[in-house]
């Protein structure tokens, strides 16, 4: 195999969707830099899809990092480690961007830290990672490890990967996808992760497939980012993980989407992707189950993006979970005056935040700072019906139906409609002529139906 | 003592510019908008698609063609000003939809139609067509059809095949009979009997070459005449999307289905391809039909919708008394839109939920 791509190759994409301007271009030629510790970390309690983690660490006791500070016992949890060395404070609370209220545990980082620098990238991301004899590790060891150091999916859900990898015998597991698709318009973390270290993906899922027993990989990466997609091919040679181009477009990054695009198999509504016998995990994830297996390190720092035209420098950062979203935003020189909202993840399905010291999560994959100018929209007027949502819906929905059967409380109507098959990406609000808030309006009425 | 004034720092410029720390706000994702595609930019697209059938119109019928389609979009302009404002409601001439329903409206009348017709009609598809379900975007019936068939009820003389022909003009393509209404006589005279050659069959074969149904110059209602500029301006909105594809093909589908099926009978002495160039049937399926207030949501409803106005123009032209069926079938079809809709409902990607128990 060679470690060529060319425009001639096929492109896998999925069904409808749409193409908002990429936006790549702020950080996209950014190296991650590390960022120096801050002063204090705040560690959400609850970063994950499932039960929250117990404080297991006292006020005022010494922590160092890597240090389990929160546990739980569910299965469907994961748990939280210092990210940095230091001492505890007091607990306290935090609304992170998705509005969740939740405990933290806060630690005041030591002047000196063991790892900063060249020397944090290195442990994390650099060094040599070995491709081969992977499949000497036990699946079951190699689960425990994952549970152990804490990892979820870092492209945005947070869905504890331990949980992913734990094999079911009524749904034996025949692919393992490694997303790289990044669709998100601005987002460019994955991106640099691809280009900078693509030996740790390529172990992380190799030794995800041998978890899980997936026979098949392969790691799907945007058209866009072929440089990412031949540094990540290169890497892979003579592994059994394939490269998969995907066509550019929104949201090829979305689960079911990407199952659709690559496999031609379709995730039931309300199931999993290994109800279609696949695992996904992102790139991010896939580089950080790596290092926690073969070097026994927790999930304690992640790369983030932190871009958009509202911030001065916009920059891909290795920072350390539970720093705040005001010291990406320093770090990156601050923000331009002309600065509108803060999006924690990318511009299509990111949350604004309120409270810019609210600390970054585990699922956190950028910081966009958007102008005025970006998010602009004009006045909503009536709906005429084009039937451009219904066009673009990758979930082959009717979101005009629903926005306003959800607009008008007739929840019933919303359920004829299919509403609990919307899994929230935007496309037909973005591509409403009418400024129509559709996807807000079904995210309303699914809020109404699950307290019912 | 007068308060401080704020700290300012050193660097900082006049003391009305933008405070330094900018404000930021919260609001729920998609947090980017496609600004290229708007209803007014829609309409807007209408327009540019309707410029080809407007120019042939003029070029084949000249000043009646200005003076009608001038005068139908003066006044349904004025009607939505007026109606919308009388409705307290904020001013929308800007979205353009009352250009196109005075262009739809003004295109579909014969050249001899007089000055109150366009009036009364226009007046008709802005007020009972759309302002009075509440505006653009809550109206069942295509506006600028309802108008259309408010005058032809109330004038049927005026509006009737005998309004489109003035043997003495020196302006010749009006001097013929239209197409259909030569075909509707023809075939009235074979079935009471009558003798078909002669006049009849050298009227019918005047009227209906086709390569000057593909051009243009036929008489007929004033931007149903030239297949070509409808094409031309019918493909042009289906590219943008601003028509929907799955409309026209529908309506030339069923209208072919059922012209060919009848073809070989004496209802009617055209073959499908005269059924499809004649008339406004191009006109219905591209400009007409593919309203998208009045049209179905779903790529299925649509074609089933489209399907359905085809089928209607041909029985129509063939069984009732009028020689075409463009206006009727697109109301009727418009009332079936929401059965359409509902029965239409697309299964979502991974199929429907799992029923709770």
């Amino acid at each position: 195999m060679t470690a060529t791509v060319t425009s001639a190759e096929p492109k896998a994409t999925f069904a409808r969707g749409v193409h908002p301007p990429e936006r790549k271009e702020f950080a996209a030629e950014a190296a991650i830099e590390v960022l120096p510790a801050p002063e204090q970390v705040r560690v959400a309690l609850l970063q994950h899809l499932g039960a929250p983690c117990a404080p297991t660490v006292k006020p005022r006791s010494e922590v160092a990092l890597g240090d389990v500070v929160g546990q739980s016992d569910a299965f469907v949890s994961a748990p939280v480690h210092a990210s940095v060395s230091g001492k505890v404070a007091p607990a306290k609370m935090a609304t992170l961007p998705n509005g969740r209220h939740v405990p933290v545990v806060v630690i005041q980082a030591a002047e000196e830290q063991p790892l900063a620098g060249q020397a944090l990238y290195d442990d994390v991301l650099g060094g040599s990672w070995p491709l081969d004899g992977l499949d000497g590790h036990d699946p079951k060891a190699i689960i425990d490890a994952v549970r152990e150091a804490g990892l979820v999916g870092q492209g945005g859900a947070a869905f504890p990967t331990h949980v992913k990898l734990t094999p079911n015998e009524k749904r034996p597991i025949e692919w393992l996808l490694v997303n790289g698709c990044e669709c998100e318009p601005y987002l460019t973390a994955d991106e640099r992760l691809m280009l900078e270290a693509p030996a740790p993906i390529i172990a992380g899922a190799l030794l995800a497939a041998r978890a899980c027993g997936a026979s098949k990989l392969a790691v799907c990466i945007e058209d866009n980012k072929p440089e990412a997609a031949r540094t990540v091919r290169a890497a892979a040679r003579n592994t059994p993980v394939g490269l998969r181009l995907m066509k550019t477009k929104y949201p090829q990054g979305g689960e079911k989407q990407l199952i659709q695009a690559v496999l031609g198999r379709e995730v039931p509504t309300g199931g999993l992707p290994l109800d279609v016998g696949v695992v996904v995990i992102n790139v991010g994830t896939a580089a950080a189950l790596a290092r926690a297996v073969l070097r026994g390190k927790p999930l304690t720092h992640r790369v983030v993006s932190v871009t958009g035209a509202g911030i001065r420098e916009p920059k891909n950062l290795l920072i350390p979970v539970g720093a705040s979203y005001r010291d990406l935003i320093d770090y990156c020189g601050g923000m331009r005056d002309d600065a509108a909202r803060v999006v924690a993840g990318g511009p299509m399905m990111g949350f604004t935040l309120g409270d810019l010291d609210a600390p970054v999560t585990k699922g956190t994959s950028g910081v966009t700072v958007l102008t005025h100018e970006e998010v602009r929209r004009t006045e909503e007027t009536a709906c005429v019906r084009c039937g451009r949502c219904v066009d673009v819906c990758p979930m082959r929905l009717v979101p005009t139906r629903l926005a306003l059967a959800s607009r008008a409380g007739n929840w019933d109507l919303t359920q004829k409609y299919h509403i609990t098959a919307c899994m929230e990406c935007g496309c037909c609000a973005y591509t409403c002529p009418a400024a129509i808030p559709l996807v807000q309006l079904i995210r309303l009425s699914k809020a109404m139906l699950m307290k019912k | 003592m007068a308060q401080d004034p704020p700290p300012a720092e050193a660097d900082s410029p006049a003391p009305d510019a933008a405070p330094p720390a900018p404000a930021i706000r919260v609001a729920p994702s998609p947090h980017l908008s496609d600004a290229s595609f708007t209803t007014r930019r829609m309409m807007l697209d209408v327009l540019v698609g309707l410029a080809p059938v407007v120019a042939v119109a003029v070029f084949v019928f000249q000043w009646y063609a200005v003076v009608q389609v001038g005068l139908c979009v003066l006044v349904c302009l004025a009607s939505e000003a007026v109606l919308g404002a009388m409705r307290k409601k904020p001013f929308s001439l800007g979205d353009y939809s009352a250009a196109v329903t005075g262009v739809i409206l003004g295109l579909s009348l014969p050249w001899s139609a007089p000055w109150y017709i366009a009036v009364i009609g226009s007046i008709v598809a802005v007020g009972l067509g759309k302002v009075v379900f509440g505006g653009l975007g809550y109206n069942i019936f295509n506006p600028a059809m309802v108008g259309r068939a408010f005058v032809m009820l109330s004038f049927a003389k005026q509006m009737g095949a005998s309004a489109y022909r003035w043997a003495e003009s020196t302006l010749d393509v009006i001097t013929q009979a239209t197409p259909l209404s030569a075909a509707k006589e023809y075939a009235a005279a074979l079935a009471a009997g009558k003798d078909v050659t002669g006049p009849l069959q050298e009227q019918l074969e005047n009227a209906s070459q086709l390569g000057s149904l593909f051009i243009g110059n036929v008489n007929g209602s004033l931007g149903e005449t030239s297949a070509l500029a409808l094409l031309v301006g019918g493909v042009y909105l289906c590219m943008r999307r601003t028509a929907s594809w799955e409309i026209p093909a529908g309506v030339l589908l069923g209208a072919f289905a059922v012209a060919a099926a009848l073809s070989a009978t004496p209802l009617t002495p055209f073959n499908p391809a005269h059924h499809l160039l004649s008339g406004a049937l191009l006109f219905g399926a591209f400009f007409i039909a593919t309203d998208p207030v009045t049209s179905p949501l779903t790529p299925k409803a649509k074609f089933l919708f489209g399907l359905g106005i085809g089928v209607l123009v041909v029985l129509i032209r063939l069984f009732s008394g009028y020689p075409e069926g463009v206006m009727f079938a697109v109301l009727l079809m418009n009332a079936v839109v929401p059965l359409l809709n509902r029965w239409t409902v697309p299964r979502p990607l991974g199929g429907p939920a799992p029923k709770q128990s």
